[in-house]
């Protein structure tokens, strides 16, 4: 193999070489320095009479005495199920001290795209433990689901409780996890690696590190390694993969930084035009195909640069990736941990991991509900900062107490509390059962007998049938009064008796006349629950 | 003396230069040991810059390249419906079968299958006269889909030398003209060269698309030209495929361009399970699909719009209306630019190359409704909806801005609805159609001779109720006069009993327009006897607390709509004049 010494040009990461041979595009490099190190590089533009070389370890050192060898093949990673357990550099080779792999397969890490017919559809319901994930914006096996973070929120502990906690129901099976850092810092590594060998996650997992101060250059090859390994260990070893990213955003700095040394012309913000493209050769890695068993699921994890969700990072991104959970500064300040607002967060593939067979029959429906309320009552703070709470009617006060309790049971959770979908569903209609329940207008009759714990003294404004009404009612009593013996919490206890004597008092209420019993009863209720004015109430559609 | 090999000097990407070749702009060559397919997109001197829609790793100054001598164009004949394709019309289950689970490179695969047998029928007999773009026969394609065969467009009026009917594949030789020509089931198109028409005509019959937002308030008009802009999460591929899987165009082309894998195994899996509403029939058997997801190559994104547009022509000269539905356009601009950046162009705005605006327009031009150069039939359609994710959901990008000058509908997706759970979230005050006036004969013979009227009033109720959210945002409802109170009440029904609609419900999912209209009328009914109450003196809280209103909502999901519709009719009659 030819060496040569003809180095004219050294920019950046980049080196130009001259009059080689006919160098191929790809081609992998290694360059040995005067001192006799060696660094390995990467053919980014070949012709007859220059080569780029873009230089993974970095340029420094390198001057134009350094000799140039191209290997005629692209990049490739050892690949064997001895991977696992191991931790490597941001190149694949191992770092951890342990002995060299031994390699079972070498498989170039560009990958190719999936055809889009030998595709299987995602369906799998993964449980990550983390109620707002489980319950309003589902992670199904095969998916890719960003997390869009700021700098200073806490989403490598996120992350690495889902990489502790996620399973998929009945079988419980263990999610093998690939963890690419790209550009965090030493401190941060260290406190993934700690975790990982403290919970025993290490075992079933592939650690690539790329910190902050190695290459740029190394940074755009360290997820595809990580992807290759993935597919290596989903698509020949059957094993289901989690694959988590952290974090994107160093990762699309360096596009851009190699971008500028070539001097390309920038897209929006200085990013290369082609971001979009190159992402998707990350992102479009996850997935199932038919035939196989094992599947990847992306975890990429992203900061915003000024919480700005428009910036051409996370918007590439969230084109790309099925959805996205986004962090939120304002609940990590009321110190609320995972700070995840559900609002601007989605799942596009939930509705394909949940339901009967999945998960329960009233998941998407609670879902919605949460997030219809929730909602409401986050827009009326906007209100309340302009005319006070005072100013509500008593079901726009309702829908505030709902969002703030929506957020203290059902967002918060401790950093290693894992929650089941069924403890996560439980605590739903806990909160949902604080409202009356013909104000749950988007859950059918049907699951609301079966789950609902709460009093709906409120139907008793609708013209409805009185016999009806009055099964439902006690029914409803008998739940409330299961509601009650699992109460937890002290607050919850308070409430469920509240209900239990609304309940009765409704019911007394109801014995003399079928209108007049009414109102004396719903004002010993609750105090401001009274209707701002009764017509005004309207049943929802279902 | 011209060469028609060459030899390979750049390579930097997708983009690679040859010298000493002698092509012609867009020609097909083949690039390199494998064959990769390319296209010529520069000439310079000696230097011909070529675009490669493979993977070009590995491929080294020196290889061969050579041109076919012929443009990018696609095989036309039957076979097309139901197939799935990439974008430069590789059939995506034969790139499975010769490549496996990955889009490897080097893979050559015919768009149709040349040796399938098709029944076909001529319709005319030897000595007759015919011209280019003329039906000469018939092939029962699919169960629902009569596919004609037509003499290739060039051809100058000729008679027909001899002709046979039976069962033939698509390059056996059926007939022959008396200028030479060969007919045979299938012709070859160059993709980005339009196909000619006899003549274009103005848009006059809307494409019934079965989502109340669309034939009511912003209706497109058979050949015409929408685009749907807005952020992720909005909902703009549900809104593609809802308008793919139910509207009233005899076929489909769907252009998956730059878009996720996993939506188009959705599309893949669902569409051959759906069945038509109104022929019962698989809805598959009236589309082609044309898949090239984000992380194939670039260059094939490029080219996918054309090859869809192309199929969707030739359809349209059998007589047939298309609708083709472009997901996403933003991603072929951005392989345009992506392309343009390469052979390092100047840029215009945002690093979109300055001919962005020409090649939006030469596509969304190819939308139309059109008198066939074939003679006896008289009209077909190309219409088009384009999506756009403009990034950060900012309309005033290029490719929005682009694309809203040439097309005369616009559906605004609005994150905000879509967070709330508002779907399709279709911003009524943002929208608008310029169909509206050309389509308004038409509904007015077909549904109802106050149509225009109706939906006027719904949208002037809804702009209304803009304005007062305003007041009611700052001083709460109560504030507000009886009569507004009765116009907010009014909308809410409309927004909710008329705009949403549930993609995914069996009855809701598609709404005919006798529906559309009748939930109208009953919602507006609401306001008009609550406005001639209050000058009766009647309390504005009484009004607001009739019933009959609350279930009209009910009726979106009732097989039985038109029933239950008139009992809340006569029920709402009863309670108005029951109030007191």
């Amino acid at each position: 193999m030819k060496e040569y010494k003809t180095i004219t040009r050294i920019a950046g990461p980049l080196v130009f070489v001259e009059r080689t041979h006919d160098v191929g595009y790809g081609e992998l490099v290694k360059l040995q320095l005067p001192n006799g190190e060696f660094r390995s590089g990467q053919v980014l533009d070949t012709s007859k009479d220059v080569v780029v070389v873009q230089v993974f370890e970095g340029t420094r050192g390198i001057n134009l005495a350094t000799s140039v060898k191209f290997l005629g093949n692209p990049i490739k990673l050892s690949c064997s199920e001895g991977m696992l357990g191991r931790i490597f550099d941001g190149a694949g080779n191992p770092i951890d001290g342990g002995p060299r792999l031994i390699p079972e397969k070498r498989i170039e890490i560009t990958g190719a795209a999936i055809n889009p017919q030998a595709r299987d559809q995602p369906a799998d319901f993964i449980q990550t433990g983390i109620s707002t994930i489980d319950a309003t914006n589902t992670l199904v096996r095969g998916q890719k689901l960003p997390i869009f973070s700021g700098a200073g929120l806490p989403h490598n502990d996120m992350a690495l409780q889902i990489a502790r906690q996620a399973k998929t129901l009945g079988k419980k099976e263990k999610f093998v996890v690939i963890f690419a850092a790209m550009g965090i810092t030493s401190e941060e590594a260290q406190k993934f690696i700690k975790d990982f060998e403290e919970t025993g996650a290490l075992e079933r997992s592939v650690v690539f590190l790329n910190l902050a101060d190695d290459p740029a250059a190394e940074r755009l090859i360290t997820p595809r390694m990580a992807l290759t390994a993935a597919e290596y260990l989903a698509f020949e070893k059957d094993m289901h993969v989690l694959v988590i990213f952290t974090d994107v955003t160093n990762y699309c700095e360096s596009l851009r930084e190699i971008g500028a040394a070539r001097e390309e012309i920038p897209g929006r913000r200085g990013y290369p035009g082609y971001m979009y493209t190159d992402l998707a050769s990350l992102y479009e890695r996850a997935g199932r195909i038919k035939g196989k068993k094992g599947s990847i699921t992306q975890f990429p994890i992203l900061t915003m640069t000024g919480d700005d969700i428009t910036h051409p990072i996370p918007d590439l991104t969230g084109y790309i990736t099925e959805g996205q959970i986004v962090l939120s500064r304002e609940l990590h300040r009321k110190g609320i941990y995972p700070p995840v607002d559900v609002l601007p967060s989605l799942s596009r593939l939930m509705n394909l991991g949940i339901g009967p067979d999945k998960t329960r029959e009233d998941h998407k429906q609670v879902s919605d509900q949460l997030y219809a309320n929730y909602a409401e009552g986050r827009d009326l703070r906007g209100l309340v900062a302009i005319v006070g709470e005072d100013a509500l009617s008593a079901r726009d006060k309702r829908m505030l107490h709902f969002a703030e309790a929506f957020e203290d049971k059902f967002v918060r959770q401790a950093k290693s509390e894992d929650r089941s979908i069924f403890e996560t569903l439980k605590i739903s209609w806990d909160l949902l059962s604080s409202l009356p329940s013909n104000e749950l207008g988007r859950i059918s009759p049907e699951l609301k007998k079966k789950y609902y714990k709460g009093k709906d003294d409120m139907q008793a404004d609708e013209p409805a049938p009185a016999q009806k009404d009055k099964k439902d009612s006690t029914e409803k009593e008998k739940e409330a009064t299961v509601g009650k013996a699992a109460a937890r919490t002290p607050a919850k206890a308070e409430q469920d008796v509240k209900k239990t004597t609304g309940k009765k008092a409704s019911k007394a209420g109801r014995k003399p006349a079928k209108n007049t019993g009414k109102k004396p009863a719903r004002r010993k209720t609750a105090k401001a629950r009274a209707l701002k004015a009764p017509g005004s109430k309207v049943k929802k559609r279902k | 003396m011209t060469s028609r090999k060459g030899t390979l000097y750049r390579i930097a990407g997708p983009v690679v230069q040859a010298k000493g070749i002698d092509a012609t702009m867009f020609d097909l060559v083949n690039v390199g040991k494998e064959h990769l397919m390319g296209e010529v997109i520069q000439i310079e001197g000696d230097i011909t810059t070529i675009q490669v829609y493979e993977d070009t790793t590995l491929l080294r100054p020196g290889e061969e390249v050579v041109t076919t001598e012929k443009p990018l164009s696609v095989q036309l004949g039957p076979g097309l419906l139901t197939s799935i394709y990439d974008g430069i019309q590789r059939p995506l289950p034969v790139l499975v079968e010769k490549m496996g689970d990955y889009i490897r490179r080097g893979v050559y695969a015919d768009g149709l299958d040349f040796k399938k047998k098709w029944t076909f029928k001529s319709t005319v007999k030897a000595g007759d006269k015919v011209k280019g773009g003329d039906v000469v026969g018939t092939v029962q394609e699919t169960s629902r889909i009569l596919h004609r065969i037509l003499v290739p467009p060039l051809v100058k009026e000729t008679t027909v030398r001899s002709i046979r009917s039976g069962s033939f594949t698509i390059d056996e030789e059926v007939g022959k003209l008396a200028d030479g020509t060969v007919l045979k089931l299938h012709q070859v198109w160059p993709v980005r060269i339009p196909r000619p028409v006899s003549k274009k005509l103005l848009p006059h019959k809307p494409l019934i698309t079965g989502q109340r937002v669309f034939d009511a308030l912003f209706p497109l008009a058979k050949g015409g030209a929408a685009a749907i802009p807005g952020p992720f999460g909005a909902g703009k591929t549900v809104t593609q495929q809802t308008l793919a899987k139910w509207c009233d165009a005899d076929i489909i082309v769907y252009i998956g361009c730059g878009e996720r894998g996993n939506e188009m195994t959705e599309v893949l899996k669902e569409f051959p399970e759906l069945i038509d509403p109104k022929s019962g029939k698989p809805l598959m058997e009236r589309t082609v699909l044309i898949a090239n997801t984000s992380n194939m190559p670039v260059a094939a994104r490029e080219a996918s719009v054309y090859t869809g547009i192309t199929i969707a022509e030739y359809f349209r000269d059998q007589g047939y209306s298309v609708a083709l539905m472009a997901d996403s356009t933003s991603r072929w601009a951005e392989a345009m630019r992506e392309i343009s950046s390469r052979l390092e162009e100047t840029p215009g705005e945002e690093g979109y190359p300055a001919y962005l605006s020409t090649k939006l327009a030469d596509f969304y031009e190819r939308a139309g409704i059109v008198n066939p150069l074939a003679k006896g039939i008289e009209e077909g359609s190309v219409t088009v909806i384009g999506a756009v994710s403009p990034p950060g959901g900012d309309f005033s990008e290029p490719v929005t801005q682009n694309t809203l000058r040439v097309t005369k509908t616009f559906w605004a997706l609005d994150a905000k609805l879509a967070q709330r759970r508002h779907f399709p979230s279709i911003n009524w005050l943002n929208s608008y159609s310029l169909y509206i006036d050309g389509l308004e004969d038409w509904f007015k013979s077909t549904v109802a001779e106050d149509w225009r009227a109706t939906t006027g009033s719904v949208m002037t109720l809804l702009q209304e109720e803009d304005k007062l959210m305003e007041v009611v945002q700052l001083v709460g409802k109560d504030a507000l006069a009886p009569k507004e109170q009765i116009v907010l009440e009014t909308a809410r029904l409309l927004r909710e009993s008329f705009l949403q609609q549930n993609a995914f419900h069996e009855v809701d999912s598609f709404c005919e327009l006798s529906k559309t209209y009748d939930l109208m009328k009953l919602i507006l009914k609401f306001n008009v006897l609550g406005q001639r109450a209050l000058t009766e003196g009647k309390r504005a809280k009484d009004i607001l607390a009739t019933t009959a209103k609350d279930d009209i909502g009910l009726a979106k999901f009732d097989k039985d709509y038109a029933s239950l519709l008139k009992r809340l009719d006569k029920k709402m009659d009863q309670e108005f004049n029951s109030l007191r």
